[in-house]
């Protein structure tokens, strides 16, 4: 279980706890968080559920594929802290996480 | 003109209508939403049941949309097992099959379609499966696995994802298709070839240009598939995925206006102000290829549950999208972008050989359509150009060393 703040763009905080095994995508989608559209349910397909991961947790939240890699590349508002939430897995070492959701998915 | 205080009614608990339901809390609406669903389980992802939940590699709580609490705890009264019949619009009253009445104020139709059936002799054996709900994949995680003889009818998405999880859990796979080629309907020949010679790769043998005379059985159970040519493919198990039929039933009977479809505006409105439709179920407007049609996706499920939520609740319609779907079959990435209306030449980026490259669908120098295989560049920049109508170079285009962006620039 990790406690993970979400963060609209408006600033609009969402704190949850999300289950281990879960990814963050997963974590806001249950939780009807807006701002992480998700259409593609996870399958790295649709870059509609970027967000911004904060410095501090850049390492833990571990690396990109290739495959992540190449849809952020083309997707909005890319920043060299973004990922796709669908991509990230939570786990205990995740408790405390931030992470800001753009302006929009699309 | 929004009435937040409305008590909506969702007739169809999937993926369209569980969205619109969330959404409509998220939009501020405080009014009572019933969300009426024939499963006994809330509203669930139904891509992964052909993949990742097929293979094992997701479970019923992954696939649910929402936890089960999400709904008592946004107040939105949802109806497992439940089945509506009638709707009466001079009253705004839906009539359920226990013979239960639900007045609403508004009504959203999210229905939904149904498998298509083979009219043909042994149809009602045991064994023959098709594919759009989690207790469909639950029969057909039970019916294959390592010595299992699985005939797939039907060689397009669904019937080809199966195969590819049917191979993963050791299955012997066959695929059996009316038309000469797989993809018939939705894809270019080049992407036809490569996922019939992709797929061969992984053991599955096709019957293509077979049509399907019946099936054979013994005990009440499939034993074989007799094809029309008096051959008899042996088999455990069949999964029959020939393509859906809209559940517009209910709405032609209450005088909604239907056509392969019900028909909707672009705020998923149908001929009733007080009646919306969504999901693929509607017949509806696409103005980037000026025509309506009706679609079968999540994508298009999720914008127009969205479209319906925006108008329900006074908010700005949600700006013009670009219709896409992806299939996942072994480790290819399949992405495909718009559809291939009035399209005047082919135009293949990259080589098939080495499992990435891009088809796409020209109307002049405007981009059509992609269809893109492990190739996300082309997916996304597809997308955009299909969206914002530019015209292309398709000499930059068809070259793989120039860079999508710079196809763009």
């Amino acid at each position: 279980m990790a406690k993970i703040t979400y963060i609209e763009h408006d600033g609009t905080e969402h704190v949850v706890d999300v289950k281990t095994g879960l990814t963050v995508m997963e974590g806001a989608v249950k939780n009807n968080i807006p701002g992480i559209d998700a259409d593609c349910g996870g399958a790295c397909a649709c870059a509609t559920c970027h967000v911004y991961v904060d410095e501090a947790w850049r390492d833990k939240t571990g690396s990109t594929s290739a495959m992540e890699e190449s849809m952020l590349d083309f997707a909005e508002n890319v920043e060299p802290n973004s990922r796709l939430s669908c991509q990230i897995k939570v786990s205990d070492e995740l408790d405390g996480l931030v992470v800001r959701m753009p302006e929009s998915q699309h | 003109m929004s009435d937040l205080g409305a008590h909506v009614v969702i007739l169809g608990a999937g993926h369209a209508g569980g969205t619109a339901a969330a959404l409509l809390r998220q939009y501020g609406h405080t009014g009572k939403i019933t969300l009426v669903g024939e499963e006994p389980i809330p509203p669930y992802q139904r891509p992964p049941l052909s993949k990742a939940w097929l293979k094992g590699e997701a479970d019923a709580d992954s696939l649910a949309l929402k936890p089960l609490e999400f709904y008592a705890e946004h107040d939105i009264d949802f109806r497992p097992s439940t089945r509506a019949v009638k709707i009466a619009r001079a009253d705004k009253v839906v009539t359920l099959q226990n013979g239960e009445t639900l007045s609403y104020d508004i009504l959203i139709l999210a229905t939904g379609a149904r498998a298509i059936k083979l009219p043909v002799e042994g149809a009602d054996l045991a064994g023959l499966l098709e594919l759009r709900t989690a207790a469909d994949a639950e029969a057909l995680k039970a019916a294959v696995g390592p010595g299992k003889r699985l005939a797939v009818v039907g060689g397009g998405y669904i019937g080809l994802e199966v195969a590819a999880s049917g191979r993963a859990l050791g299955a012997e796979v066959v695929v059996i298709e009316r038309e000469p080629r797989l993809l018939a309907r939705v894809a270019c020949e080049a992407l036809s070839d490569f996922f019939r010679g992709y797929h061969e790769k992984n053991g599955v043998t096709f019957e293509l240009g077979a049509t399907v005379a019946g099936f054979e059985g013994q005990d009440g159970h499939v034993t074989g598939v007799k094809l029309q040519d008096g051959r008899v493919i042996a088999c455990d198990a069949v999964v029959i995925g020939v393509g859906a039929t809209p559940n517009d039933e209910i709405a032609a009977e209450a005088g909604l206006e239907t056509a392969r479809g019900i028909v909707v505006d672009l705020e998923a409105r149908t001929s009733d102000p007080s009646v919306f439709a969504i999901g693929d179920v509607t017949h509806r407007p696409m103005p980037i290829y000026d025509r309506m049609f009706r679609m079968e996706s999540v994508p298009n499920a999720l914008e127009q549950a969205k479209q319906a939520a925006c108008a329900i609740t006074g908010r700005p319609a949600p700006a013009g999208e670009v219709p896409w779907q992806w299939s996942d079959q072994y480790d290819l990435k399949l992405q495909i972008a718009g559809y291939a209306f009035d399209v005047d030449e082919v135009l293949l980026r990259g080589d098939p050989a080495s499992g990435k490259f891009a088809v796409f669908h020209l109307k002049g120098d405007q981009i059509q359509s992609v269809e893109a295989i492990n190739s996300p560049p082309e997916f996304m920049m597809g997308k955009q150009l299909i969206g914002n109508r530019k015209a292309v170079s398709k000499a930059k285009l068809a070259d793989p060393t120039v860079s999508m962006k710079e196809v763009v620039a």
